[in-house]
């Protein structure tokens, strides 16, 4: 095959663009002076890297407190939220494609809007609903707005699921005996699961990282890692520690990612031994 | 006393169309019944009912003397060997075969060795470990059929199992079904529109047609003595002659005058009185074709002049379409005369077309028959027979 020069550079522009941000993150995670910023002191000395940031994490160190703080708190709330919008997003997928009725339409209609509605609206809404209810803003109403939006996003993943989905097995399995749960856990649950897994990892991804309605809902004091990383990026001499929480973040999501691939993976086609 | 399996009365409508019309029948214990007809007869919609997929509008099904017509699916003691197949994909063939013992709570080791035994019945013990995409079409369907025999149903439904095999599997397959039915003693209820298929394998056929189940009887009674004009045209090829009884010489014995054709002679079972419009069904084997007029005088022959339009070909018989009056005839002989110098019968030749009046058989309905309906005049192998010229 012929390489020209013109595709090459392309590829090479393409990927500056995409990873390189994702390579400066890593390399300020290995920052010395979390002032300046800079691998350089001021007499232009190339000063090394340092795992100190790294160290302050793991450490428990009081000055990143507050960060690691909202850190868990969004890994609760995205694992929460994929959970609970799995399992509504998996049966409304269900639903929604085995019973049809006339209004269908709009079922899909209200399943897709909040996919294209802008978050900033499903964000002031969402707090108005919950400054009318008279409900505290905090953890609670994070994961619920988490849980709004990301059930549309497992119930679409699914549905396209189900389109290749032969219904002639759930009743094959009806005609064999089984009743309407064993046939959901021992024939759609196992058939479905790599589509629930991609809904919840699609779920948790845009979970962890939503800043936007994140920050009408949280209420004064709590604080999701982006929403808190969002408001330190001006005024913090501890950004690196961010630059080093988020890189394990990546290292994290990439072997979760994997995981699921390897889990996720055709059961047919990897022999198994039945007995 | 009432049979094993009975349909009273079964109607099931979808929308404005009636899939199936007071279907009426029973099926004996043991006995390997047809549903047969084509697409949109209503034979599948009658056996999803029989599955319990289907829930009649009217009517019974009753099953060795219980009704079962609201029951569940899973609660009826049939099983079905689906059209694809419907394996599971997740599941080994030996995990397939074992999900109804499954569900029911059996113990392991004799759910293990029950499953041994059906492996063995369709010859895969030695793909017991293989899942559902790595074996082939035929595979997949000795196992749907494992998995349906192995609960031990009181009738076993197959839903024109054979359909998505080609035409060599599907022979084999159809002698399989055939020791399997023998070894399993299980009643087998069949859906296909396959004529050969049906013809074969059956005790008995249910013609089906609109809904309707036109005729049930066994595979020679349905060929020979077809109840009804589709029946007769769905079954086989058949020549359709309408005519009007005009003299009855004889008992059991009338002539008919046939429009555009000539008076013959034909055999009246029906006692059809002189006036009476009948059909008379004559299949293009029961005539005989010769350059010589047809030797010996027998009594009751039918003996016309015809003129050859087309011959083919087919290896073991020649297809002749000739014209009398002015109706074309369908004829399919024999090379019975190749080797015995009796003059060939080329295109265009003006020949004897002979049947004996025992060979046409009379049908109330005159019912115009659907083209569509009707087999390809032209067999299978014209293409070959083609080359061979």
């Amino acid at each position: 095959m012929k390489r020209s020069f013109f595709s090459l550079a392309v590829l090479g522009v393409v990927m500056a663009f995409l990873y390189g941000p994702v390579l400066l993150i890593f390399a300020y995670g290995f920052v010395p002076n979390g002032a300046s910023m800079s691998f350089f002191g001021a007499d232009g000395r190339f000063l090394g890297f340092s795992g100190k940031w790294y160290s302050l994490i793991f450490g428990g160190h009081h000055s990143v407190a507050p960060l690691m703080q909202s850190f868990w708190l969004s890994l609760r709330i995205a694992g929460l939220a994929t959970v609970v919008s799995c399992v509504i997003g998996t049966t409304a997928a269900l639903a929604l494609h085995r019973f049809k009725s006339r209004l269908q339409s709009v079922h899909y209609a209200l399943v897709y809007t909040p996919l294209v509605m802008p978050d900033i609206l499903i964000g002031i809404s969402l707090l108005m609903l919950f400054v009318a209810c008279g409900v505290d803003c905090g953890f609670w109403t994070i994961l619920v707005a988490h849980v709004t939006f990301c059930v549309s996003y497992v119930t679409m993943t699914l549905l396209a699921r189900l389109q290749d989905f032969d219904d002639r097995l759930i009743e094959s399995a009806y005609d064999l005996g089984a009743g309407p749960w064993y046939t959901f856990f021992k024939v759609e649950l196992p058939l479905l699961l790599p589509g629930i897994v991609a809904g919840g990892l699609l779920a948790f991804t845009l979970s962890i990282d939503d800043v936007v309605i994140t920050s009408f809902v949280n209420g004064a004091g709590t604080n999701t890692f982006p929403t808190f990383v969002s408001s330190m990026t001006k005024h913090s001499r501890n950004l690196p520690a961010v630059f080093a929480l988020s890189t394990l973040m990546l290292c994290f999501t990439c072997a979760l990612v994997g995981v699921s691939k390897a889990l996720s993976r055709n059961p047919q086609n990897s022999k198994r031994k039945s007995k | 006393m009432a049979d094993f399996l009975e349909f009273q009365g079964v109607t099931k409508r979808f929308g404005k169309t009636i899939a199936v019309n007071h279907a009426s029948f029973g099926v004996k214990k043991g006995e390997f019944f047809s549903l047969l007809g084509p697409s949109g007869c209503g034979k599948t919609t009658l056996l999803r009912m029989l599955a319990g997929f289907e829930r009649p509008d009217e009517g019974r099904i009753c099953l060795d003397g219980k009704d079962i017509t609201d029951l569940p699916p899973n609660k009826r003691s049939v099983n079905t060997v689906f059209q694809n197949y419907a394996l599971f994909p997740h599941l080994s063939v030996f995990d397939n075969i074992a999900f109804g013992l499954k569900v029911a709570g059996r113990p392991k080791d004799e759910i293990e060795s029950e499953v041994e035994k059906m492996l063995r019945l369709v010859q895969m013990e030695d793909r017991a470990d293989h899942f559902p995409n790595q074996i082939s079409g035929g595979q997949k369907q000795r196992v749907a059929i494992a998995r349906a025999l192995v609960n031990r149903p009181r009738v076993l439904l197959l839903d024109e199992p054979l359909a998505a095999l080609d035409l060599k599997l599907r022979q084999r397959m159809l002698l399989e079904l055939d020791l399997i039915h023998d070894e399993v003693g299980i009643t087998f209820l069949y859906v296909t529109h396959d004529q050969g298929e049906a013809m074969s394998l059956s005790d008995r056929i249910a013609v089906m047609h609109a809904g309707v189940c036109e005729q049930i009887a066994r595979p020679a009674e349905v060929y020979e003595a077809p109840k009804t004009s589709f029946v007769a045209s769905f079954i086989g090829d058949t020549n359709f002659f309408d005519g009007v009884v005009s003299a009855c010489p004889e008992p059991n014995y009338c002539r008919l005058s046939i429009g555009g054709f000539a008076e013959v002679l034909c055999y009246n079972d029906k006692q059809k009185a002189v006036g009476d419009r009948v059909n008379l069904s004559v299949r293009p084997e029961k005539f005989r074709i010769s350059v010589d007029p047809p030797a010996g005088a027998a009594p009751r022959l039918n003996v016309l002049r015809a003129k050859v339009e087309d011959i083919i070909y087919s290896g073991n018989h020649t297809n002749y379409w000739v014209s009398v009056g002015e109706r074309r005839v369908a004829i399919y002989q024999q090379h019975l005369a190749y080797l015995l110098d009796e003059k060939p019968i080329r295109w265009g030749d003006e020949v004897w077309l002979s049947w004996h009046a025992d060979n046409g058989y009379m049908l109330d309905d005159s019912a115009p028959v659907d083209e569509s309906l009707l087999p390809p005049k032209i067999p299978q192998n014209a293409a070959a027979a083609g080359e061979a010229k």
